[in-house]
């Protein structure tokens, strides 16, 4: 067998049914083995990014491994931002780049680039292959290693000439990694300890965030919300791993999450992060955050624990397992008396009340946000599974803070790295992972001109999504800081609203394009861009000037934030 | 902040040792020393690492190298329960009516002479950090041209009588 068909057989035998990529000279071996016949089915990206991204939308979508290939030097360094970002996200992601000939490595040959070394800090590990006989062994490990511990990239580099070497194929049944032991069990005295803070916490809080997801431990979440009643946060990332319509998720904390969610965690006399790793957007000011709390820590990686907030009670391992031990010792040390959490839970309760999300309607002034809501209930009113993605700025707060996602993995976005352009690729992605779902892609006018190409990917390859643009004409949430720490020096952030035409640019790719200039139209072209049958764009012209509230200002503590205008001032 | 050292098995593999240095670059840790060599298993290399970090610090040091896929042992050695040496080699200046007391003077402290110039003598020094510090500055009154440590290495000492502390595994 050749080193190219390798590859695919191994793509097979690990379950792969859909992997992105765009083809070139240090790849094309293995793209010819992809012509001689696969189960897989490629998805051939407009941009190497676009690839990368589709790979993490299918990822997050699915919750297995997303692939993404591509050629050496440009091809690599273009799949560098998506590698970054499921890095910061923990997604699950094989990366698979062509390299020039081993001769060549090292003399700057055309197109070559140190893929392994460019993308070394970004990786969870990588692998340069010289030798088809270690193809099969790397392939095999690179899988294993995305997808166990704390699931994230690695980035598998061959070399041409191993593409295209002869050699007896055989898959190995396990891995050889005696450096990698993801932990697999929990420490049943560290459980027992965090039974016992909840069963005494009269102000506890559970903060729950991506690792949820990554760890398929919804249904053990829920469970412990259940059973122990115990209120929680859930951050951008874990959007949908607690339904936000369950009476106890108080929904997004953090610079732009609710002020309900911000003071409780800052009243809270215990803390029980699960799968989130106390980010500074979530945490503001360190020193201000849960002040008076005792925190207990539950992640796969135990590195994350004590990182940025002293963890009292760490608790290493797999959070489904953890969460589902957690649960029964909970109800076991419960029986014996809990305090009265009743004041707490109406305090919550108050605040949520008073401090809603709000923006101020204008008369024939269409908000950002009335389009998100609209979406939300176009969305709650369908028979099929409904999945957003987003790209990053305001009209990524503004989804996060106003759809309702009560499954997971049907909110699809990027969080720490924050990557402008990733909705609609990732939309892309999610859509071939779930066909059956309506996939829409909330994205800025900013964010769409980064990655539009790839309506071209839409349209062709035949995965119809939505994409919804809030378009301000501004980059927004950058316009935001300027406007309100900058004097107002709006500085190299006008895009215009009218540049391009985006209904028009739709319609140049193959697809349906909408333009919304009041809200009277808005209802009607976003029933129709999400019943179209193949792909939309909903040019969605709003007001440049709204702003994201509650804001908690950079470095500032957690429950300093800057309110919308009008409605009541909270204090401590 | 205090001094650390750190003792890393790691797995004999192309940019296995890139891997672990990049890890301290981008996550700002401040290396003193670094020395890798062969250890009793071919496939398996032994760095030691000096680092000047606080308590926080060096667990975090600990559970980010124990991520990476070549890691496959991470180690603090405490220094009343580890065995550490380091070799330095040294040029000395001397005029040759000199030569003989420095000689002399070097053979007292404990150094070899490695090789004889007309106008210099190299030096090899074993011993532990302190003691090669101590070499330097006996023979630097009489002009030192060049020198190079090759950093820390250490082992666990047999003979210490509880485990040294290790990170998670």
């Amino acid at each position: 067998m050749l080193g190219s068909d390798a590859v695919l057989r191994s793509l097979e035998l690990e379950g792969v049914d859909v992997a992105f990529g765009i083809p070139g000279g240090a790849i094309l071996p293995t793209y010819d083995a992809i012509a001689r016949g696969t189960t897989v089915r490629h998805v051939l990206a407009r941009h190497e990014q676009g690839a990368g991204h589709m790979a993490e939308g299918y990822a997050r979508a699915s919750g297995r491994v997303g692939v993404a290939i591509a050629t050496s030097g440009p091809g690599a360094t273009n799949l560098v931002t998506p590698i970054a970002d499921a890095w910061m996200d923990s997604t699950p992601l094989v990366a698979i780049t062509g390299q020039v000939r081993s001769n060549l490595i090292g003399t700057d040959a055309f197109q070559e680039i140190d893929a392994t070394g460019i993308t070394m800090p970004i990786v969870k590990h990588s692998w340069l292959v010289q030798d088809v006989e270690e193809l099969p062994g790397v392939m095999k490990a690179a899988f294993h290693v995305a997808r166990t511990g704390r699931q994230g990239p690695v980035l598998v580099d061959i070399a041409r000439d191993v593409q295209e070497a002869e050699f007896d194929f055989e898959y190995p049944d396990d891995v050889d990694l005696p450096g990698w032991k993801p932990p697999h069990k929990v420490h049943p005295r560290q459980l027992r300890e965090a039974a016992k803070a909840i069963a005494v916490a009269q102000r506890p809080i559970v903060y729950a965030g991506g690792g949820v997801l990554n760890a398929d431990a919804c249904a053990e979440l829920l469970e412990l919300v259940d059973s122990a009643q115990l209120p929680a946060v859930v951050t951008l990332m874990g959007k949908g791993c607690l339904p936000d319509s369950h009476p106890l998720n108080y929904g997004a904390p953090g610079m732009h999450g609710s002020k309900f969610a911000n003071w409780a965690l800052n009243k809270a006399d215990l803390v029980i992060a699960i799968g989130s790793r106390f980010d500074d957007r979530v945490t503001g000011k360190v020193s201000a955050f849960a002040p008076g709390a005792k925190v207990i820590h539950f992640d796969i990686d135990a590195a994350e624990v004590g990182k940025i907030r002293h963890a009292e009670i760490p608790v290493v391992g797999p959070l489904k397992l953890a969460l589902a031990q957690l649960t029964a010792e909970v109800s076991a040390v419960a029986a014996e008396g809990a305090p009265d959490r009743g004041p707490w839970l109406r305090q919550l309760e108050d605040w949520r009340e008073r401090f809603p999300f709000r923006y101020a309607k204008a008369e024939g002034v269409l908000k950002p946000q009335t389009a998100v809501e609209l979406l939300r209930d176009l969305a709650a009113n369908r028979e099929e599974d409904v999945i957003w993605t987003t790209g990053v700025g305001q009209h990524q707060m503004w989804a996060m803070q106003y759809l309702q996602c009560d499954k997971p993995r049907s909110f699809i976005t990027s969080g720490g790295l924050g990557t402008m352009g990733y909705g609609l690729p990732a939309a892309i992605g999610a859509k071939a992972a779930r066909p059956d779902a309506t996939v829409v892609c909330i994205d800025g006018d900013g964010c769409f001109q980064m990655t539009c190409q790839e309506l071209a990917t839409a349209a062709l390859e035949r995965l119809p999504i939505v994409t919804v643009i809030l378009n301000n004409g501004w980059l927004g949430m950058v316009r935001q800081w300027q406007e309100m720490f900058y004097d107002e020096r709006f500085s190299q952030t006008h895009l215009t609203q009218v540049a391009p035409d985006y209904a028009k640019l739709a319609e140049a790719y193959g697809c349906a394009g909408f333009t919304v200039e009041s809200e009277d139209q808005l209802e009607d072209a976003l029933s129709a861009a999400m019943s179209a049958g193949r792909s939309a764009v909903v040019d969605v012209r709003c007001d440049a000037e709204e702003k994201v509230f509650p804001m908690v200002p950079s470095g500032a503590a957690a429950v300093d934030t800057i309110e919308a205008p009008g409605g009541e001032v909270m204090s401590a | 902040m205090s001094s650390h050292t750190i003792s890393v098995r790691l797995e004999n593999s192309p940019g296995a040792l890139a891997r672990v240095s990049q890890l301290f670059s981008r996550r700002g840790y401040n290396i003193q020393s670094l020395a890798v060599g062969p250890t009793e298993r071919p496939d398996i290399s032994r760095l030691t690492l000096r680092v000047d970090c606080s308590e926080n610090s060096l667990e975090q040091i600990e559970k980010q190298m124990h991520k990476l896929v070549n890691v496959l042992r991470v180690t603090e050695l405490a220094p009343d329960e580890a065995v550490e040496r380091e070799l330095a080699l040294v040029t000395v200046n001397v005029a040759s009516e000199r030569r003989a007391e420095l000689v002399a003077l070097s053979q007292v402290a404990g150094a070899q002479v490695a090789d004889i110039g007309r106008d210099a003598i190299t030096f090899e020094f074993v011993g532990r950090p302190e003691q090669v510090e101590a070499f330097e500055e006996l023979v630097r009154p009489y002009g030192v041209r060049e020198l190079v440590r090759t950093g820390r290495v250490g082992l666990r000492r047999p003979s210490a009588s509880r485990p040294t502390q290790s990170s998670v595994t």
